[in-house]
């Protein structure tokens, strides 16, 4: 079995082709080892973090950037989206700040990347 | 006695690393923005990969700049918002800036002065698109700056012209926000976003890439109905025949952007037509002794660390500016590249560990850079891939050179 993908952990965007058979995967085209890593989530677990805005009651801010604080599985963001397309933000916030605690029970905080 | 040390127009990513740096070497900045708030395009950029060379760390480009706003409190840069700059004039060694606040009008006058003004989309006129002139046609930016910041929606059915970075990241944030995105367009044989931004904001989506493909007329009365599009030959000329119409009620531009430099040509300020910025030399001053260039203004990056580090080094320098006598050389790279900068070296300056920045006119495999002094092979660097699209920095020694000396730039098969 032999994969070909980008990695996409740092603009350096290797070419990653990774090889194996059950046992021990084979990762070549890496420059460094965040890129086996990414390979190896990508053929069992591919993960992604996700960045999006969430709609507030401030009319001078309609809407506040956030981001996972760390990745969740990349099969789950449809349903993030949908959840965080249907939340408020109440409350002024600052840069950093966790406004969903542990999103669709993955473990990963949501965080405002700018302050309203 | 000038009211200012020095003056930082434009408070983006630039603006801001320069108006940190000169106010570090103790002098007075003032720092002026347009918009009302710092932070300049970052602030809808809510996508993350910034900063990784900065702090180490994936931000989001607003969260990047809510860092250097931060910086910015504890220091003693005074930031004047929403206030443009309608004229600068160079009189007596100095510079004389006329700006309009909501205070109304004044001037103001500084020692040396950084250009921070950023760059500019380019707009459907200025890429031949024909037809009927329907709403729903939107740079990539506007419409970033219509979901991010507005909180809006600019179409349901979206066709993207341009595989820029912009453009794929939008081709990304439309699908999450649930517009279908049919395709993204690319005039040119191969696209000119980021690998990873290709991989993780169409391959990860689904979203079709057409190359060697583009948008000739628009169609729609009110609203855009629809786009044509054409297969382009080698030329990039649309070839007859091959016309198809793709029905949309959106069209995205992300066909390149253009360094702003309006304020600088106002001075006199020389451009280089390969980068379309200021010349300058490895401090960032520009032709013009006093005028400083960085960021987006002086060439488009593809990534805000290096904005900031460009920044950062016209900041410093303008706070040292003494109107000391320069020696400019030419450093010349040679028609393998599509540009690099700086364009000059200041042989009366520091120059022992001078950043360049370029890029390839072409993609390589296995390619080499040389730099030489005088003949002499002061920098050689291999790299398995180079591309257009991504920028590369390399740091030379040029401690020995002369006013007489030769600096020349090329690159070559890798041994």
């Amino acid at each position: 079995m032999t994969k070909e993908f980008v990695c996409i952990v740092c603009p350096n965007g290797c070419r990653l082709t990774a090889s194996g058979d059950g046992g021990e995967l084979r990762v070549t085209g890496n420059l460094c080892p965040r890129g086996k890593a990414f390979a190896e989530a990508e053929l069992t677990n591919p993960v992604r973090s996700l960045t999006t805005t969430v709609r507030t009651v401030f009319p001078d801010r309609p809407v506040l950037p956030v981001r996972t604080a760390g990745e969740i599985p990349k099969g789950k963001i449809p349903e993030a989206m949908a959840f965080l397309r249907g939340f408020t933000l109440a409350r002024r916030a600052r840069c950093g700040e966790v406004i969903v605690r542990d999103l669709l029970g993955t473990g990963v905080d949501v965080i405002a990347t700018d302050a309203v | 006695m000038t009211d200012y040390g020095v003056a930082v127009i434009g408070a983006g990513p630039a603006g801001l690393a320069a108006a940190l740096a000169a106010d570090k070497k103790g002098e007075k900045v003032l720092l002026v923005e347009r918009e009302a708030r710092a932070g300049g395009i970052l602030k809808q950029c809510v996508h993350d990969g910034f900063g990784l060379l900065r702090f180490g760390e994936k931000l989001a480009g607003c969260e990047y700049a809510a860092r250097y706003v931060e910086m910015l409190g504890g220091t003693a840069v005074e930031l004047s918002t929403l206030t443009y700059v309608t004229r600068i004039e160079k009189k007596d060694g100095a510079f004389a800036l006329s700006l309009v606040s909501r205070g109304g009008l004044c001037t103001v006058t500084a020692n040396a002065l950084v250009l921070s003004t950023g760059c500019r989309e380019r707009t459907a006129k200025q890429v031949d698109i024909h037809g009927t002139r329907p709403a729903g046609v939107f740079t990539a930016g506007t419409a970033q700056y219509f979901i991010n910041i507005l909180g809006g929606m600019p179409g349901r059915q979206c066709v993207i012209l341009g595989s820029g970075d912009i453009g794929l990241i939008m081709a990304r944030r439309l699908t999450l926000e649930g517009a279908q995105v049919l395709g993204v367009y690319e005039a040119k044989p191969e696209p000119s976003g980021l690998s990873r931004n290709l991989a993780q904001c169409l391959d990860d989506f689904d979203i079709p890439l057409h190359l060697s493909k583009t948008v000739t007329r628009l169609h729609g009365a009110d609203r855009l109905t629809g786009v044509t599009v054409a297969d382009v030959d080698a030329h990039m000329r649309p070839v007859a025949g091959t016309e198809t119409f793709v029905a949309c009620d959106t069209l995205i531009l992300s066909v390149g952007l253009i360094p702003e430099n309006e304020l600088a040509e106002s001075l006199g300020v020389p451009l280089d037509a390969r980068a379309k910025g200021p010349v300058c030399d490895q401090r960032y001053m520009t032709l013009v002794d006093g005028v400083y260039s960085c960021g987006n203004a002086l060439h488009v990056n593809d990534l805000v660390d290096y904005v900031s580090e460009s920044g950062d080094g016209a900041g410093a320098a303008a706070a040292a500016y003494d109107g000391a006598p320069r020696a400019l050389i030419d450093i010349r790279p040679d028609d393998q590249f599509l540009y690099a900068v700086p364009e000059r070296l200041d042989v009366a300056a520091p120059r022992d560990k001078t950043a360049i920045f370029f890029r390839s006119r072409t993609t390589r495999e296995n390619a080499e850079l040389v730099v030489t002094l005088d003949g002499r092979v002061v920098l050689a660097k291999k790299y398995r891939h180079l591309r257009p699209p991504e920028m590369e920095r390399i740091e030379a020694d040029f401690s020995s050179a002369g006013k007489n000396s030769i600096i020349e730039m090329t690159i070559r098969e890798a041994q």
